[in-house]
C-alpha cells in the first residue's frame, strides 16, 4: 500500500468497499448476430464472441431540442440516449466542451468553416475520456460492481482515476511503462492501484482481460465496454446543438481502438433519426500517426480485415496496434463517404502548433495527428472549399509536453534593463 | 507435448467450466483442433467454418500476438502457453 503526495491510503479493494446502486444498465445485444444479453458486466457475444451494444427500447419517448436546450450543461442532456433506464448517480458535471470557430484554421484549411471540438478542456481529466468514463462508472454501480479499472494509454487512466475517486470507487490502472510523465502524475493523484506493465498498450489489454475474468471488476473498455462506448456519442450530440440542430459537412477525429468514430457515426445518425437534425450525414474522416495506422491501411486496402502492427508512434494515446473497432471505424468512413490519413511525427508536431497559433487551443499529440490529418485531407481534395468541418480535439497539450522539445524557439533570458531588452529585440520593437 | 490453453470465462463456460486446458499439437492450429475435438461445444467459438481464428479474437503464443507470427501455423512446443483473448477496445 502506498501513499502519493500526501494523499490518504488506498480505498478497500473489492468485497470489503461498500457496494452503491446506480441507475440500471440496459440490456445489451451482439453488434454481429443481434443475440440479446441481460445487463451484465461482459462485452463479448457468448454466441459469436462479437462486441455487445445496448438495446435501446424502441418507440421510448425522446426530448425535443427546447426540452434538451433547458436541461443542465453536462453530457446527460442527452440521457434517453444513453444506456440506462433511470437517471445517473456519479460523474453529473461531465461534457458540454466549447465549439470553436476558427476562420484562420479554414482558411488554411482551403474550407469554407472550421470548428474545433475542444474536448482538450473537458472536465475533470481535459480529455475526451471523461464521457465514457461517465456512462461506464454509473454501469459499474448499477450492476453493482465494487471497483473499477482500465487499461489506457493514459487519457482513460487520467479519467477513470478521477471520476472514481470522486465516487468513491476504488480504481485499479494498468498502464504501459513508457507513458509520458504528465498521464502517470495525473493519474497517481487521485490515489488508485497504479500498475505499470512492461510493454504496448496491446500487453496491457490482454493482461487486463484476464484480470476483469479473474476478479470480476468493473474495468471501463473491458468488460464495461458496451456501456463505455456510448459515451461518445454524446461529442456528435453536442456538435449538432452547438452549430444550431444542424450537421458540419464533414468531421476529423483521431483514431486508437476506433470507437469514437463508430459513436460519432451513431450519434448524429440517432438525432436525425430523431428528426433534431435533417441533412446529409457528416462524411467522416479518421488520423492516425504513420508509425501506428492499422485502421488507415484497411481503409486504404479495403475489405474488413485489419492487420495489427507494432507501435512506433510520439502519439502514445493512440499508439493501439490491434484496434478492436478498426474494421466498425473503416465501415463508419466508407458508409458516409470519407477517408484516413496517416500522418508523419513532424506533421503531427507541426498540427499542435497550428492549432494552438490559429485558435488559442493547446492540444496532446493526437489532436496534433487531427490537424495534421485534416491538412493532408484539404490538400488531397477530399475536404472541400464548401465544407463545413468539425476537428475533434480529445485531449490536453499539457499531458504530452514532450513532444514538443525542440519543436519551440528558444526564449531569450535578459536582465531586467530596457536596454538589455532593445538589445536583443530591436528589430522587433 | 503439454500445452497450456487459457481461455476467456466467456468460452470456459463450453469447456466445463475450465479456464485452463492442456493441449497437444506441434502447431497452434493443431493444438486449437485437438482441445476443439475435445470439446464440441467450444470447436465452433475456437476457429471459423475455414478453419481459422475469428476477427474478434486474437490468440497469443506466451506473450506475442500470433499474426505477427504465422498464424495458427506457427509451431509450439512444451511448456508454451496459448491465450484466447476476446477483442477490448481503446483507452
Amino acid at each position: 500500500m502506498t501513499t502519493v503526495l500526501g494523499l490518504p491510503p488506498h480505498a478497500p479493494d473489492a468485497g470489503t468497499a461498500a457496494v452503491r446502486r446506480g441507475p440500471r444498465p440496459l440490456s445489451l445485444v451482439c453488434k454481429l448476430c443481434h443475440a440479446p444479453h441481460p445487463p451484465i458486466a461482459s462485452a463479448t457475444c457468448e454466441e459469436c464472441l462479437g462486441p455487445l451494444e445496448p438495446a435501446y427500447p424502441a418507440g421510448r419517448a425522446l426530448p425535443s431540442a427546447a426540452t434538451i436546450a433547458a436541461r443542465p450543461p453536462s453530457l446527460w442532456r442527452y440521457r434517453e440516449w444513453l444506456p440506462f433506464e433511470d437517471e445517473p448517480v456519479v460523474s453529473l458535471d461531465t461534457g458540454c466542451t466549447p465549439l470553436l470557430d476558427s476562420p484562420a484554421l479554414a482558411r488554411r484549411l482551403g474550407v469554407a468553416r472550421v470548428w474545433v471540438k475542444n474536448d482538450a478542456v473537458s472536465h475533470p481529466s481535459l480529455s475526451f475520456k471523461d464521457r465514457v468514463v461517465a456512462t461506464a462508472l454509473n454501469a459499474a454501480l448499477g450492476l453493482g460492481l465494487g471497483t473499477v479499472g482500465c487499461a489506457s494509454t493514459g487519457n482513460l487512466a487520467n479519467a477513470v482515476a478521477a471520476q472514481a475517486a470522486r465516487a468513491g470507487l476504488p480504481a485499479w490502472i494498468f498502464i504501459p511503462d513508457d507513458l509520458e510523465v504528465a498521464k502517470v502524475v495525473g493519474t497517481a493523484v487521485y490515489n488508485p492501484r497504479l500498475v505499470r506493465v512492461r510493454g504496448t498498450y496491446d500487453d496491457v489489454n490482454r493482461l487486463c482481460s484476464q484480470v476483469a475474468d479473474r476478479y470480476g471488476w468493473g474495468l471501463v473498455n473491458i468488460n464495461l465496454r458496451g456501456y463505455y462506448g456510448e459515451g461518445s456519442k454524446t461529442m456528435a450530440f453536442e456538435i449538432a446543438e452547438q452549430l444550431g440542430w444542424r450537421l458540419p459537412t464533414a468531421v476529423v477525429a483521431p483514431m486508437a481502438g476506433g470507437s469514437l468514430l463508430t459513436k460519432l457515426e451513431k450519434g448524429f445518425r440517432e438525432f436525425t433519426e430523431a428528426g433534431l437534425v435533417s441533412g446529409a450525414a457528416p462524411r467522416l474522416y479518421g488520423g492516425q500517426a504513420s508509425g501506428c495506422a492499422p485502421i488507415v491501411h484497411l481503409v486504404e486496402r479495403g475489405g474488413d480485415t485489419l492487420v495489427p502492427v507494432m507501435p512506433d508512434t510520439i502519439a502514445r494515446s493512440i499508439a493501439i496496434g490491434n484496434p478492436a473497432d478498426g474494421r466498425f471505424a473503416a465501415g463508419a468512413i466508407r458508409a458516409t463517404g470519407g477517408w484516413a490519413a496517416g500522418v508523419s511525427e513532424t506533421a503531427l508536431v507541426d498540427g499542435i502548433k497550428l492549432l494552438a497559433e490559429t485558435t488559442g487551443v493547446f492540444t496532446e499529440t493526437a489532436g496534433g495527428v487531427t490537424v495534421a490529418a485534416a491538412l493532408v485531407l484539404a490538400e488531397s481534395g477530399r475536404l472541400r472549399p464548401e465544407d463545413e468541418v468539425v476537428l475533434c480535439i480529445t485531449g490536453n497539450g499539457l499531458k504530452t509536453v514532450e513532444a514538443l522539445q525542440g519543436a519551440l524557439p528558444d526564449a531569450p533570458i535578459i536582465a531586467p534593463r530596457i536596454r538589455d531588452l532593445e538589445a536583443q529585440y530591436g528589430h522587433h520593437l | 507435448m503439454a500445452i497450456t490453453f487459457s481461455l476467456p470465462t466467456v468460452l470456459a463456460r463450453l469447456a466445463d467450466g475450465q479456464a485452463t486446458l492442456e493441449g497437444t499439437g506441434d502447431t497452434l492450429g493443431a493444438v486449437v483442433a485437438e482441445i476443439a475435438g475435445r470439446y464440441p461445444r467450444l470447436a465452433p467459438r475456437l476457429r471459423d467454418e475455414a478453419g481459422g481464428p475469428y476477427p474478434f479474437v486474437t490468440y497469443y503464443l506466451n506473450d506475442e500476438d500470433i499474426r505477427f507470427r504465422n498464424g495458427f501455423a506457427t509451431p509450439v512446443g512444451e511448456g508454451d502457453e496459448i491465450t484466447v483473448v476476446a477483442a477490448i477496445a481503446g483507452g
